[in-house]
């Protein structure tokens, strides 16, 4: 039997000898990835929206429009401050990132990855005993999720009409594209992230004692359930396939690549 | 195959103490607790640890294993690294009492302020009857084995050393098994908010992750009591419909 020399410290970081660090870093890099390239297409100010007129099977003005899900809805003023025009998308995005900085998971993941609070279990983190969690300002105001859900709800209902808009053909009648695919995909996994969120989950029956006495609350509640149990895949795959969305919707209004039409009707 | 691991295990009290290194000879299937009984048989007599069932149901030989919080009952030696020591030291946020043992008694004296259930129908001579659907949610909060793991890995309680603003998962997990049992008739929000301190919990998810019995802590007990604050407190559209119905 030996002594070794090592005193258990209460001082030492941590004792894990795995590579804990790995999870926090990938969440940091993607997720500031994501703020780099929203806060760029924001103030970019263009290519979100237009008839496209490079459709492969159709001539220009025949097919319907795509627009960008970060410009959407769209608005048409055009405001100017000091001279410089005020990106439309300022006003909207305030409401879908309030959502996802707000959400639970959200929390979890940019507490660890930014404020280091811990940075993974059993790993002690950035900050001593002045710890107030979410008692105090500003981050008492997470609070305040369940109103930033509300907004999100109705955008949903906004990108399915985008959906729509998307297959409307300007010379009659309507079709199908990679764009209308790519932005369908895009509310299916908002709307799944939207509706799974643990603010919805209370107001759908979450709130209720007795699922007995409430079985249409009951039937909700277990299906937002679903959804809730994998809220961190749907807030992930949420946010990159929304860029992605972005990104294809820019290289087709600004020419690059023509969005292939499967078929009118 | 029989193989030998090297364990560095702490030994010491309250006032201190250091790793000590044992050998141990490997069995398949072997977990940490079988290579600390095997210490204590073979090698010294005088380290102490606490268990009692051996099958992860009592929730007794709660240790970081590694520096992972878990019961040494229920890791195999096999599936940690053994070309470096293993480390075994007693959970961290909790007083030590001797090597392994460490002083839990804080989680019992704080569970005596929860109150108790309240039935709607006190004095009602009539039987309870609960549907399976009104169960089901409470079910999974009744699971809790009280190795207080998920106390341990809290950063609030641990590294802040914060229980006088946070009672702990392990609690969270009592109050929610009782704000949400069907018959119960307290109005528990206030003292969810103020005295057991829910707005302190940033949902970081350790102790789910640690949870052996796999209960959802932060997504089942703790955010729904989020919620449930946030409705008296942070709501004002609720706060006007509660003075309209009134």
């Amino acid at each position: 039997m030996a002594v070794t020399p090592q005193r258990r410290s209460q001082d030492k970081r941590t004792f894990r000898t795995d590579a804990w660090w790995i999870q926090p870093a990938v969440v940091a890099v993607v997720f500031t990835a994501f703020v780099v390239y929203a806060t760029f297409r924001t103030f970019e100010n263009n290519y979100y929206s237009a008839p496209i007129h490079l459709s492969d099977l159709y001539q220009a003005g025949q097919v319907g429009d795509l627009l960008s899900p970060l410009y959407s809805p769209l608005i048409p003023i055009d405001w100017k401050i000091w001279g410089y025009h005020v990106s439309p998308a300022i006003l909207i995005l305030v409401f879908p990132l309030s959502f996802r900085l707000t959400c639970y998971y959200y929390r979890k993941a940019y507490y660890r990855s930014y404020f280091l609070t811990p940075p993974a279990c059993a790993v002690r983190g950035l900050g001593g005993s002045a710890y107030t969690g979410e008692r105090k300002f500003p981050f008492i105001l997470q609070n305040l999720h369940r109103f930033t859900w509300y907004f999100a709800a109705i955008f949903i209902v906004i990108l399915a009409i985008d959906v729509i808009r998307s297959m409307m053909y300007h010379g009659g009648g309507w079709g199908v594209s990679v764009g209308t695919l790519v932005l369908l995909l895009n509310v299916i996994l908002l709307g799944a992230y939207t509706f799974g969120c643990h603010s919805c989950r209370h107001f759908c029956g979450g709130c209720v004692n007795s699922f007995s006495k409430h079985k249409g609350l009951y039937g909700l509640w277990r299906k937002v359930t679903y959804l809730n149990e994998r809220h961190q895949l749907f807030a992930w795959s949420s946010l990159v396939w929304v860029s992605l969305t972005d990104l294809y919707v820019r290289t087709v209004t600004s020419g690059a690549i023509a969005d292939h039409v499967f078929f009118r009707f | 195959m029989t193989q030998t691991v090297t364990l560095h295990v702490f030994r010491g009290d309250s006032n201190g103490g250091e790793f000590r290194e044992y050998k141990v000879k490997t069995a398949p299937g072997m977990v940490v607790l079988d290579a600390i009984h095997q210490i204590q048989k073979e090698q010294d007599g005088t380290l102490a640890c606490r268990w009692n069932c051996k099958a992860a149901k009592c929730g007794s030989c709660s240790a970081e294993i590694n520096g992972h919080p878990g019961l040494m009952c229920k890791t195999r030696i096999e599936a940690l690294p053994t070309e470096k020591p293993v480390v075994v030291q007693p959970v961290k946020t909790f007083p030590i009492i001797k090597d392994l043992v460490t002083d839990v008694s804080w989680n019992y004296e704080i569970a005596k302020t929860i109150a108790p259930l309240k039935l709607k129908d006190e004095g009602s001579t009539e039987p309870l009857r609960m549907q399976q659907e009104d169960v089901d949610r409470v079910q999974e909060f009744r699971k809790c084995i009280e190795c207080f793991l998920c106390q341990d890995v809290c950063h609030i309680l641990r590294d802040r050393h914060r229980k006088d603003i946070f009672y702990g998962p392990r609690q969270m997990v009592r109050i929610a098994a009782l704000a949400m049992h069907p018959l119960d008739a307290s109005e528990r929000r206030p003292f969810i908010k103020d005295q057991a301190g829910v707005l302190a919990c940033n949902i970081t998810k350790c102790c789910t992750e640690v949870c052996p019995e796999h209960i959802k802590i932060t997504d089942n007990a703790i955010i729904p009591l989020k919620e449930r604050v946030a409705d008296l407190y942070f709501d004002p559209i609720r706060a006007l419909i509660r003075k309209v119905k009134r």
